[in-house]
């Protein structure tokens, strides 16, 4: 067969033809629409499906978003020059009620100009040397300065200093009143870590710290108020106070979102380590607290916060709604870190923990050099998606009566001006939500990618 | 010869309690413990000087008290004339209802979406990516207080289905219609009704059950029971000659016929929402609330659920479906009988995770008026009657019980599969 064959082949390639292109409707943009959108019949219907859909959406979302007015007192005026530009009412926005209320909104009720309570930001006090709402916009402003250390590796190191300095500046900032009175609290951790570590050589480590923290108690609730208000007569540093009350706005649930984070990760790894520790006591106490808080709701706690809280402390003790509120947000997201870390620490290797102890560490030596380092970057993506749903659980404060975004748009709405008004409003807020969640789960998905050491 | 091993004895020392790691673990336990029941003693004895100050000793009769406040959405028969503790199990009985329906739909729209984003179609991967991102980067009360608007806002109103030529028509088949004061859908009725048992006599939990609905429940129970031993059989004739016999028109037939005939003898037929003077009669009234509630939290949930179904399908390898497809298995099968089981290992712990975030979340009821339990318990009962500490602390105790109920389900599921693994 194949000498036949030779004999009647005439001619026979001796070397390679050189490589094709690939057919054009394999390549670009062709090529790419028939692999990924239009592989199959099934595809293909989906694809058209899709298309249409989204003209659909966009062409209803477009004209609402660009067509709109912004020059507007009431909802009622709106319409009037909806209805003078394009003759109809319907599917246009109306944002003057974001131009009129954004403040609000974002600010709640604080003032604009704390020494000056009547001063509104229409009309500034004649003297007003800083712009208007100064003080929680720099509260905002150092918040990323202070988290910049901690989040990127190639900050600076010396803004760790503002790190370390913002949880005390922050809520004076924020409420204003005398200086003396965060720098006594900071103080009361001054004394904490000088009599741990002084009496770490004389007393042995645990015993340093009992002496530690009732040193600080002691100071905290004795001392502390005579000293301030002692150096509050002889040098009166102060910011006019703000109450409680007027925060609202984004700004109330930025600032529950952030206290609630900031202290939830040490509490909740505390959990962590006490549910996964042999101490039989130590371990049932720190479970039926993780389970008792995770099996109720938010709402529930918050219950708490606003009508029970004050109950359970000294007849006579009135403290504030927001600083209820913070305390119980805390828990409640302290107990989701703690089932977040204990995962963490449940998916290392059961060598690394014998390793530590083969050199020779002691517990806390253990877990702050070798097993914490690793949990925590294991419970990263939980961290973060527990964070951002603490974030946005602050909205829940709108039930008991405080005023954040959802709380507010509840009394525009209500108003009577904007009576009837709904996406315009919730869009905004909605935006605002979206930005700070989605910026933190990209942060996360980051960060992943970074601290990823394995090879997969 | 004898080897003296007892260490010198040991006199004890106070010191020893920290020092010596053997009682140190026992005195921190103990100092723990001590603390722990000092701070409760505390917060016990604050709280009675509290409430003694106040003149409102802890006790529970005001639940047999008339609750003097309606319910606008049940499912049993309940008036404001019924005590305080009805309220709380209506309310109950509504968190259940939005908690089950919220469930189901946000699994299938979950689920759906979670396979829709993996599609080989950029477009279609894209626009539920949109989605997933648009619905979990924004807080679930913001979703249901916007839907509660727009179904007020912009449905019409019931007046607007009047006249010869009305603005707004009942949809699909003239069956249901959307207003704004809710949905009125089709109700089961039954022309030869078998009627209702009372349970319960006259308690707070006094329901009536309808014997139709059980009837009917029982019946397709049986038939399903008996498809299956079918199907057993099939199975039994497959292993042994390597036929399989059809038998889908068998189940079917024995699943629809006996059921269909109950419909029949029971006199089954709808009964559709009609228009008279002000409002509709008949047909079951949806309320609003429950539809936002419903839609919002399971539209939220459910781009969770997406999340949580792609990682479970991403987590089998593809090395797996490549072994099923080199046995010769077809593409429907290589899903049933390989992906889908190991993927549902992954899914399913989270899975009831969410539907336990669901039911919590559906405590957000209050904020659109939905009387479910936290909005009866925790809302109007709490404010009438001024008993803060008994109705919080009952109303948390609802909620942990229906959480430990779940997370036990999600436990026994969890050792079941675990048999499997090897």
């Amino acid at each position: 067969m194949s000498d036949t064959h030779a004999e009647t082949v005439s001619y026979v390639r001796e070397t390679m033809l050189p490589e094709q292109e690939p057919p054009v409707t394999e390549t670009g943009v062709i090529g790419w629409m028939r692999e990924n959108l239009f592989s199959g019949w099934l595809n293909t219907i989906l694809t058209l499906l899709s298309i249409g859909f989204v003209y659909y959406v966009l062409s209803g979302l477009l004209p609402w978003v660009f067509q709109s007015v912004w020059n507007a007192e009431s909802l009622d005026e709106c319409r009037q020059i909806m209805k003078a530009t394009w003759g109809e009412t319907h599917g246009h926005a109306c944002w003057a009620v974001i131009k009129d209320r954004w403040l609000q909104l974002l600010y709640g009720f604080y003032p604009p100009y704390p020494f000056a309570p009547d001063a509104t930001v229409d009309a500034p006090p004649p003297e007003a040397m800083l712009p208007a709402y100064f003080r929680p916009n720099l509260t905002f402003v150092l918040l990323f300065i202070a988290l910049a250390p901690v989040l990127f590796d190639r900050a600076p190191r010396k803004l760790l200093i503002v790190t370390a300095i913002y949880p005390f500046l922050m809520p004076w900032l924020m409420w204003g009143g005398s200086l003396w009175f965060p720098l006594g609290i900071a103080a009361g951790f001054v004394i904490l870590y000088l009599v741990i570590s002084m009496g770490q050589v004389r007393l042995g480590s645990l015993l340093a710290v009992i002496a530690g923290v009732i040193a600080a108690l002691l100071w905290w609730s004795v001392i502390m108020g005579y000293v301030t208000a002692g150096l509050d007569q002889v040098v009166p540093i102060s910011l006019p106070s703000v109450e409680s009350r007027q925060f609202g706005g984004f700004m109330l649930a930025l600032l529950l979102g952030v206290v609630a984070i900031g202290l939830s990760l040490p509490i909740g790894v505390l959990l962590a380590l006490g549910r996964q520790s042999d101490l039989f006591i130590v371990k049932s106490l720190c479970v039926g607290f993780i389970e008792l808080i995770r099996g109720v709701p938010l709402i529930t706690l918050l219950f708490v916060a606003s009508v029970l809280l004050n109950y359970f402390m000294p007849p006579g003790t009135n403290f504030d709604i927001i600083m209820r509120v913070m305390i119980m947000v805390t828990v409640f997201a302290s107990a989701y870190i703690a089932e977040v870390v204990r995962g963490g620490l449940a998916a290392l290797p059961k060598g690394q923990y014998e390793g530590a102890d083969s050199l020779g560490l002691d517990y806390w030596q253990a877990q702050r050099l070798i097993i914490m380092p690793q949990a925590l970057k294991i419970s990263i993506p939980g961290i973060v998606s527990t964070f951002i749903g603490v974030f946005k659980d602050t909205t829940l404060v709108s039930i008991i009566g405080l005023l954040d975004p959802i709380g507010l748009s509840q009394g525009i709405r209500a108003n009577q001006e904007w009576n009837g008004i709904y996406w315009e409003l919730f869009a905004f807020i909605a935006l605002l939500f979206f930005i700070f969640c989605f910026s933190m789960s990209r942060y996360s998905m980051w960060l992943e990618r970074k601290l990823q050491t394995g090879h997969n | 010869m004898t080897t003296d091993t007892d260490p010198p004895k040991e006199s004890f020392r106070l010191s020893m309690l920290i020092y010596d790691t053997r009682y140190r673990s026992t005195t921190i336990q103990v100092v723990a413990l001590m603390a722990f029941m000092l701070a409760a003693a505390w917060l016990i004895n604050n709280t009675m000087q509290n409430l003694a100050a106040l003149g409102k000793p802890v006790e529970f009769g005001f639940f047999s008290e008339p609750s003097s406040y309606d319910i606008n959405q049940h499912i049993l028969e309940y008036d404001s004339r019924d005590s305080h503790l009805r309220a709380s199990f209506i309310g109950l009985l509504n968190t259940l209802i939005v908690a089950v329906l919220g469930c189901a739909t946000a699994t299938i729209v979950g689920v759906l979406v979670g396979v829709l984003r993996l599609s080989k179609n950029w477009l279609v991967a894209k626009i539920m990516a949109v989605y997933v991102e648009m619905f979990r980067n924004v807080p679930v009360l913001l979703w249901i207080v916007l839907a509660m608007a727009i179904l007020i806002e912009s449905l019409p109103r019931p007046s607007a289905f009047r006249g010869d030529n009305p603005d707004a028509t009942l949809k699909l088949f003239d069956s249901v219609a959307f207003t704004n004061r809710g949905f009125y859908i089709p109700e089961p009725l039954f022309s030869r009704s078998l009627g209702d048992i009372h349970l319960f006599g006259q308690s707070s939990l006094r329901m009536d059950v309808s014997l139709d609905l059980l009837a009917f429940v029982l019946v397709l129970g049986l038939s399903i029971f008996a498809a299956r031993k079918v199907t057993a059989r099939a199975d039994a004739i497959q292993n042994a000659t390597g036929e399989r016999p059809t038998t889908w028109y068998i189940n079917l037939g024995i699943i629809v016929l006996p059921t269909l005939g109950l419909l029949i003898a029971m006199g089954f037929h709808v009964g559709n929402p009609e228009l008279t003077g002000f409002n509709f009669q008949g047909g079951i009234h949806m309320r609003n609330s429950l539809i936002a509630l419903w839609l919002s939290l399971s539209l939220y949930t459910a781009a969770f659920v997406a999340e949580i179904v792609r990682a479970g399908i991403l987590a089998v390898s593809h090395g797996q479906t490549e072994a099923a497809a080199a046995l010769g298995l077809r593409p429907n099968r290589v899903m049933n009988l390989v992906v889908l089981p190991q993927a549902l290992r992954v899914i399913v712990p989270p899975l009831i995770s969410q539907y336990l975030n669901l039911t919590k979340n559906s405590s957000l009821a209050i904020a659109v008026g939905y009387m479910d339990i936290t909005g009866t318990l925790g809302g109007i009962t709490m404010n009438q009657t001024g008993r803060e500490l008994e109705c919080v602390l009952l109303l948390m105790l609802v909620y942990l019980t229906i959480s430990l109920v779940i997370s036990s389900i999600m436990n026994w599921y969890n050792n079941r599969v675990k048999l499997v693994e090897r």
